[in-house]
């Protein structure tokens, strides 16, 4: 049961927005949730957000990062080629209700699933803050989306080549400073950047929540390897997941856990992008 | 064959030793993850099946869960009629190549087996083993006459052997029948967790196959609940749904350290290795740690499969922690005895304090507390006490934690109306598998409990029959619910 990739695109340097034939999962996704995909025979199997959806095309968005073999992999599916295996969409939506004043905040990559959650933000009838943080203005994604369901859209980046030069921490701490009365934070991105915003919001008590990356298998509740503790208990982020409040995560037992295979997944990498090279010269 | 004449009355038969399988060597299969025993020879399986006495009233039988004619296939075995004998046995169970590699018999029919009252028994298991990979490597699998078509569709949720039975059963009915596979191999149990050593994938998928044969439809990568409810499978024209999803939820200790990186729950040390083929890595993609130093906690199946997958998996060293001693151990006989005989070391009475980490977060060594058995408890088996002071620390780089697990959740958290066990399980009737909800029927660890193989099969076989009969007794209309609400109490 093949899934069809249908359209493909780099957004930025090693990002790329992949659009897949999954009718009943663009039917049943709602913000928040994600797939898990095994892309050949061998491959492993890994959870992507759902950036997007569309009922009438029945397909799904997909906005990845090139890290390691497996996106390589999945960047290097043409289209018109297949995703062997596919499924969703799993995972806990996200609570959506008018909260009042929503802030997303997003870093990098995080900006892919944050879209449809600031979406459905705005859906809803909040006044929606959005705060995108890059490294470098190249490196910003999906900015026109957000500016369509965004109240107010802030960008910063790391070197100033862009909007504010900073952190958007930086910018989140200065509308929580002004006196703007935020009702409920989201924050996705790298998890240092979560963390940070987690902090950032403490002493304000609003409610922040994160969605967690956690490395899955099934994303069914059966292996427990993408386990974490929140508030002292113990978690599963494909199913009781993957958001929860910021204030009770433990980045740290997380960050640890994220780079269990560090070593090997460098030498799948390195492996591929050998076989990449030989394969190079014979088709040029 | 010596016999002795100063026993006249006894048959001659009886002096036949119980014969043993093949096996490959310990220190050579330690180093692949090949079947472990390579079955009876032909000339095997009949003198051990001519050890059978062919009782009038064959206690064997009460002790099989789904009633194997076992005297009879034993018997046809013996003359020879090795696919008479498999299709005798298919009779009642429709795996058998699967049961007789996992049953434990020794608490089942071979318990009962008169033979072993002075004597080991028949080798029944085995047996039941021969004549289906005969029948299988025959080729000469004959697919069974089905009935006409009824025009009535079953969703069977979950491809364990509770949910490949209803299958079997129903489609041969002349029912419509689709399984709903979360994963993306079918086989539940028999393909993410029991290793290849133990049971062969291609055991599992030939029956799958036959399955497909016969018309029954798979869709994999479908979590019902996710993907799909089971009121909307009802809306969308099943007139019937099986739920055998199984107890696939993890449980760990609550000690100190469980989610230092290494320490892995059964299921997913079991599921990277055997379905996403972690041990051939970096060829297959998912990664697994190859401890040196491998602790497994529990003593059941589940904890022979891991410590014996760490074995293979390249560890110099793969330890039992198990806090009651021997004789508690739930894990087949052959089993315990195959891990020994490959080095797994049992360290008995133990109890794990505390898992113990390096500065980056990796396992490093565990607390463990000696124990003694005091008191029997509900269980009826002798409660293990601490012995105080008793602590002591082991060196591992790997922990799997294989003491139990709980009933996925993801099904009955969306069929609201659904009745449950205050554990999670789904309450469902003895008998029929009928639950508290109209065509809903649920079967196999899901009703029980981690249970086994041979008793989620029962249970499957039950439920399909209670279906068909749910279907068959209305006439072209949608299904009525039929009788009043049985439901199990807690
Ligand atoms: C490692 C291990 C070794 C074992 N060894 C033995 C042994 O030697 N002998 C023995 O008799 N028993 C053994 N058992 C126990 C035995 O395997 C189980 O009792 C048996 O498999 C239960 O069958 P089941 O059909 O109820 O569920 P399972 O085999 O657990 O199958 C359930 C299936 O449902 C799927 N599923 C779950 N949720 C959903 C959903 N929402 N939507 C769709 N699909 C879903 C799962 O992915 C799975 O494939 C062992 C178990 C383990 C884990
Ligand atoms: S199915 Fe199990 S209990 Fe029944 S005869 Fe076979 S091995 Fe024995
Ligand atoms: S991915 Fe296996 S339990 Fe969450």
């Amino acid at each position: 049961m093949g899934r069809k990739v249908v359209h493909k695109e780099q957004l930025a340097p090693n990002v790329i927005r992949m659009l897949v034939e999954a009718p009943e999962i663009a039917k049943k996704h709602r913000a928040g949730q994600f797939i898990v995909l095994r892309i050949n025979e061998t491959g492993e199997r890994i959870p992507l957000t759902v950036a997007d959806a569309d009922v009438v095309k029945g397909t799904i968005t997909l906005i990845f990062q090139v890290v390691g073999k497996t996106t390589m992999l999945l960047r290097d599916v043409p289209v018109g080629g297949e995703i062997l295996d596919l499924v969703g969409p799993l995972g806990t939506p996200t609570h959506v209700e008018n909260f009042g004043t929503a802030a997303c905040v997003c870093g990098g990559i995080g900006t892919a699933p944050l879209y449809p959650i600031a979406k459905a933000l705005k859906q809803a009838g909040n006044k929606v803050i959005s705060i995108v943080g890059a490294q470098k203005a190249s490196l910003l994604i999906l900015e026109e989306e957000m500016q369509a369901v965004s109240s107010v859209l802030h960008i910063s980046t790391d070197d100033g080549s862009k909007g504010f030069h900073g952190l958007v921490t930086d910018v989140l701490k200065k509308i929580l400073d002004s006196g703007e009365k935020v009702d409920y934070i989201i924050a996705i991105g790298p998890l240092p950047m979560m963390k940070a915003v987690a902090n950032t919001t403490r002493p304000y008590g609003v409610r922040t929540m994160v969605s967690l990356n956690s490395i899955m298998i099934d994303g069914t509740g059966m292996c427990g390897g993408c386990r974490v503790m929140v508030d002292g208990q113990r978690k599963f982020t494909c199913v009781d997941g993957p958001e929860f409040d910021g204030h009770q995560v433990d980045f740290d037992n997380l960050g640890a856990r994220l780079k269990t295979y560090r070593e090997m997944e460098e030498r799948s990498r390195k492996e591929y992008e050998e076989h990449l090279c030989r394969l190079q010269p014979a088709a040029s | 064959m010596n016999e002795k004449p100063e026993q006249p009355k006894k048959p001659k038969k009886e002096k036949i030793p119980r014969q043993k399988m093949a096996e490959q060597d310990p220190r050579a299969r330690i180093q692949n993850f090949d079947e472990v025993p390579y079955g009876f020879t032909e000339d095997q399986a009949k003198l051990e099946a001519s050890r059978c006495l062919q009782c009038k009233k064959s206690k064997c039988r009460d002790g099989c869960p789904v009633d194997i004619d076992i005297p009879a296939f034993l018997k046809l075995i013996q003359e020879g009629e090795f696919i008479g004998a498999a299709r005798k046995i298919k009779e009642q169970n429709a795996l058998p190549a699967i049961c007789g590699r996992v049953c434990p018999q020794e608490e089942q029919c071979e318990k009962l087996c008169l033979v072993g009252k002075k004597d080991q028994p028949v080798s029944i298991g085995y047996l039941e083993r021969f004549a289906a990979d005969f029948e299988r490597n025959s080729g000469k699998i004959f697919l069974p006459a089905k009935r006409p078509p009824t025009g009535k569709r079953v969703a069977v949720v979950g491809s364990g052997p509770a949910g490949l039975t209803v299958a079997g059963e129903l489609i041969k009915l002349g029912h419509q029948v689709t399984i709903f596979e979360a994963l993306h191999k079918t086989g539940g149990v028999l393909v993410y967790g029991i290793p290849e050593f133990r049971l062969p994938k291609a055991v599992v998928q030939a029956e799958v196959d036959y399955l497909k044969a016969q018309g029954v439809e798979i869709q994999t990568s479908a979590v019902v609940g996710q993907s799909v409810t089971v009121d909307e499978l009802l809306r969308d024209g099943f007139d019937a749904v099986f739920i055998g999803t199984g107890a696939g939820l993890p449980m760990f200790m609550n000690v100190p350290g469980e989610n230092l990186n290494g320490v892995y729950s059964a299921n997913e040390y079991l599921t990277r290795s055997n379905l996403m083929k972690a041990y051939l890595f970096p060829q297959y993609d998912t990664p697994i740690i190859k401890g040196k130093r491998v602790a497994v906690i529990g003593g059941g199946n589940v904890a022979m499969d891991s410590a014996r997958t760490a074995l293979r998996l390249g560890a110099d060293k793969s330890m039992i922690i198990y806090r009651r001693s021997r004789v508690e151990m739930p894990a087949r006989v052959d089993e315990v005895e195959h891990a020994e005989e490959e080095g797994v070391e049992f360290h008995l009475l133990t109890l794990p304090l505390e898992i113990k980490g390096d500065e980056r977060g990796y396992v490093k060594s565990m607390i463990c507390q000696k124990m003694e058995l005091g008191e029997p408890d509900q269980s009826g088996r002798r409660r293990p006490v601490p012995i105080k002071g008793s602590e002591y620390e082991i060196a591992v780089d790997t922990v799997v934690v294989a003491i139990g697990n709980n009933p996925n959740p993801l099904v009955p958290k969306t069929t609201p109306d659904i009745q449950l066990h205050k554990w999670g399980g789904i309450v469902a009737d003895e008998e029929t598998g009928k639950t508290s909800k109209d065509a809903v029927y649920a079967g196999g660890d899901i009703v029980t409990g981690a249970a086994t193989v041979i008793l989620a099969m029962g249970a499957g076989k039950k439920a399909a029959r209670a279906i068909h009969k749910q279907l068959t007794g209305e006439d072209l209309t949608p299904p009525q619910p039929s009788g009043g609400k049985d439901n199990a109490e807690e």
